[in-house]
């Protein structure tokens, strides 16, 4: 998709693309089958550039063909470079950083007061914690005890000029987290079994939102892209696209794609 | 006319109490703004269907949006200064651009609060409101049109921004004028030929005030109320154009992006005419009360109508 498009934020796609597959393959009760349910789950992509590996798993999920990954970019299409109601699938647009946690906040009050069992799902980046709006919905998550909100942070530890702790240091999350209120946990963001052990066994406490540090890589799977921040929005040249494509190749050799096909996760 | 004195937010907060009772799906948002927004009975009443935000309006924004995604009808209430500001990004994105269920209250809108200052003035939320694909934008005048759009806000299921003045306003739609609050409506309330007053909010007493005055000069002045900024009557603005020859436009706002530019954006595509814009003009008000202010910058019955009775003899002699 980026290489065709020439535009995407490649990067943060990786890093966040396992927490999806975990998400929608495993852990979520939300698919095109039960999406007019009240009672279903809920996701929120929060850090929306991270848009082409959202659209693949929505696509693989069943929510629109395959094919039409080939509308990203694409002028009139239904892609656009941040999420938008146009894509079946998708809860709320987003984009600029720092909306998506209040949303779930108000998603998750809405279903502890009409007693449905949904839980939601909100995916944010670390270098996303800068926004203050965030720590104002950490907080009314906690005051309103909303145990059945999982957040996530994609801790690639990178954001778009460089390590975010350089940039503007938001840690340590866990802690801060967990002081304003939180049932914390921290785990391999890449670690299906990880994942998706955390989020099946939550509230972690009942009472308390539950936060999951997931520790991940920046540009995950392709060597010359994992921790260089320049990844975050550059766009593979022909070269650098079919090495990456070859390295990819061979991690699905290894059975790991077939395995999220399969819809089972935890190959690795 | 000008019966009683009641104020647009308590109307609002007991026509939603009203609908809320009667639809358990509707909510209320505060951002510790339940006194300003006069919504204390409505927490003590449906207090499972009232949520408090604490003084953070970029949330209550965001968790009104979260609701309205869970079937709710989100009213979000607070100043309007700061809910056209603060969180306006989240009104653009959670709100507008997701086409959400949630009316944006914006209480003590202009310069209801007078004496607190342009940190406390919304004289910019129309002009940014208005260019939101999808949001609808309302401004009544009193308390009757008050009650009867948050009725229609109610039940809309669309996204919308609404403000409100925060004092005591003379009535303009007495019961037995039956009037009709339909969005893209401009309500005609007073018929004339020689010049039109458009108004909209709290200048809509002003401008009805004018045209008394100019009738007893022997000038018969149309006035319009453009409640419904948006959707906007492009057709009663024409007709007005047409009809008067010339436009005063009236309103508690900057004239920059606001009722005067709509009006402007209509007519000069179509059918341009001499045109006025009073409003409050590209400077940081002065201290002064709401009324001590409307009479600094013009927003007063006697300027009005000299200024109505200028264009009009200028428009004529054309
Ligand atoms: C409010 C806002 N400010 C700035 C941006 C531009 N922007 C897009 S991605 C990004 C960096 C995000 O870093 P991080 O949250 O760590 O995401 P990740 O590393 O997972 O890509 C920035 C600054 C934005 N989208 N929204
Ligand atoms: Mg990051």
């Amino acid at each position: 998709m980026i290489h065709a498009a020439r535009m995407g934020h490649m990067g943060g796609s990786l890093s966040s693309v396992d927490i999806l597959v975990s998400l929608y393959f495993h852990s979520m009760r939300c698919g095109p089958a039960n999406w007019g349910d009240p009672a279903r789950d809920h996701f929120i992509m929060s850090k929306g550039h991270s848009v082409e590996g959202f659209y693949a798993v929505l696509a693989r999920a069943g929510f629109f063909p395959e094919s039409a990954l080939a509308d990203y970019g694409k002028f009139g299409g239904m892609l656009y470079g941040h999420p938008t109601l146009k894509v079946p699938g998708v809860e709320i647009p987003s984009g600029s950083l720092g909306h998506g946690l209040a949303v779930g906040v108000g998603m998750a009050l809405a279903a502890k007061r009409d007693g449905l069992p949904s839980r939601v799902f909100v995916l944010m980046g670390d270098g996303e914690q800068a926004e203050g709006s965030v720590w104002e919905a950490a907080r009314a998550a906690a005051h309103y005890g909303l145990d059945n909100l999982v957040a996530i942070v994609d801790a690639n530890g990178l954001q778009i000029s460089g390590p975010v702790a350089k940039v503007m240091n938001s840690g340590p999350l866990a802690a801060k987290y967990a002081s304003f209120g939180w049932a914390v946990r921290e785990a391999d963001g890449h670690d299906h079994a990880a994942l998706t052990a955390a989020f099946d066994s939550a509230p972690w406490k009942p009472g308390a939102p539950n936060f999951l540090l997931a520790h991940t890589k920046k540009g995950r799977g392709v060597s010359f892209m994992e921790n260089d921040a320049s990844w975050h929005h550059r766009t593979p040249t022909d070269d650098e696209y079919g090495r990456a494509l070859a390295e990819l190749g061979a991690r699905q050799g290894s059975g790991a794609a077939e395995a999220w096909a399969a819809g089972e996760g935890g190959a690795r | 006319m000008n019966a009683g004195k009641a104020s647009c937010r308590h109307a609002f907060s007991a026509a939603l109490l009203e609908a809320a009772r009667k639809d358990p799906s509707i909510y209320a948002v505060c951002s510790d703004s339940k006194g300003s927004t006069a919504l204390g009975d409505f927490e003590a009443a449906l207090p499972r269907q009232y949520v408090e935000a604490g003084i953070a309006e970029q949330d209550a924004v965001g968790i009104a949006a979260g609701l309205a995604r869970c079937d709710k009808t989100a009213f979000v209430c607070g100043p309007a200064s700061f809910y056209s500001a603060r969180s306006l990004e989240q009104v653009k994105v959670d709100v507008a651009y997701a086409a959400s269920d949630v009316k944006v209250i914006g209480i003590s809108g202009g310069v209801s609060y007078g004496y607190l200052g342009s940190t406390h003035h919304a004289l910019h939320d129309l002009a940014v409101m208005r260019t939101f694909p999808g949001l609808e934008v309302f401004l009544p005048c009193d308390a009757a049109s008050t009650a009867a759009i948050t009725a229609y806000l109610a039940g809309s299921g669309k996204p919308a921004y609404m403000r409100l003045g925060r004092g005591p306003v003379p009535e303009v739609y007495a019961p037995e004028l039956k009037a009709e609050f339909a969005p893209g409506r401009a309500n005609l309330l007073r018929e004339g030929r020689d010049c039109a007053i458009v108004a909209a909010g709290e200048a809509v007493q002003p401008a009805l005030a004018a045209a008394a005055i100019l009738a007893v000069r022997g000038i018969q002045a149309r006035v319009l109320d453009c409640w419904s900024i948006k959707p906007f009557d492009v057709a009663a603005i024409e007709a007005a154009a047409e009809e008067t020859g010339c436009i005063v436009t009236v309103e508690e706002h900057s004239v920059h992006g606001g009722l005067g530019s709509a009006v402007a954006e209509a007519v000069a595509q179509s059918r341009p005419v001499p045109m006025r814009i009073i409003g409050f003009p590209d400077e940081w008000a002065p201290a002064g009360s709401s009324e001590e202010l409307f009479a600094y910058y013009g927003l007063t019955a006697e300027r009005i109508a000299a200024a109505a009775e200028e264009l009009a003899a200028r428009a004529k002699g054309r």
